[in-house]
């Protein structure tokens, strides 16, 4: 079961990479802002699978979920900025 | 491997299916209101199942209640995040792509 832990956390990880091209040079800030969302949920999976990998999961547990908070809160700030604020 | 090791097994793999799919749909669709249409729904139900198989391999404890509340809350918040963000770039003022323009 830790080879098959393993193996999802490193295509997990090769995935983030991938995103990071979106994040690096797409095209404006909208595009960046959906790809760090998307990056930020798959780092809540990658660290509660690396929590089973070193057995030390209730800890891991708690970072989880405080990464899903900070993403979601993130996400809706930059998105009521750009819209009431604008880079006009 | 019991049977509740081989659904986490299964519901694993289909998360990572799905998260695939999603940053697929992420990196080669033609501007930003179809990328998020792939990245929005595809990264929900990925993180549901993903988590969902975690639950399953934990069992019946305090980490598994907690992993099960992490997957109810993003299958909350990750739609609201998904349209907060499609409205800001409509009122930005981007324009849904059309068949025949070029790719943003």
């Amino acid at each position: 079961m830790n080879g098959f832990f393993l193996a999802v956390g490193l295509v997990l990880c090769v995935l983030v990479l991938l995103v990071l091209y979106r994040v690096v040079f797409g095209p404006g800030v909208f595009n960046r802002i959906a790809a760090i969302s998307a990056v930020g949920t798959k780092t809540l999976v990658i660290l509660l699978i690396f929590g089973y990998l070193y057995g030390r999961v209730e800890m891991f547990i708690d970072i989880s979920m405080v990464y899903a908070l900070l993403n979601f809160i993130g996400c809706v700030a930059a998105a009521k900025y750009l819209e009431t604020e604008g880079l006009h | 491997m019991t049977v509740m090791k081989l659904l986490s097994v299964l519901f694993i793999l289909g998360g990572l299916f799905f998260f695939l799919t999603a940053t697929i749909g992420l990196l080669r669709f033609p501007d930003f209101f179809t990328r998020l249409h792939a990245t929005g729904k595809g990264d929900t139900l990925a993180v549901f199942l993903s988590l969902l198989g975690l639950a399953c391999y934990e069992g019946f404890s305090l980490t598994g209640l907690k992993i099960v509340i992490i997957a109810v809350f993003m299958f909350i918040a990750q739609p609201t995040a998904t349209h907060a963000i499609s409205k800001a770039g409509m009122r930005y003022g981007l324009k849904p792509w059309k068949k025949g323009d070029e790719v943003q």
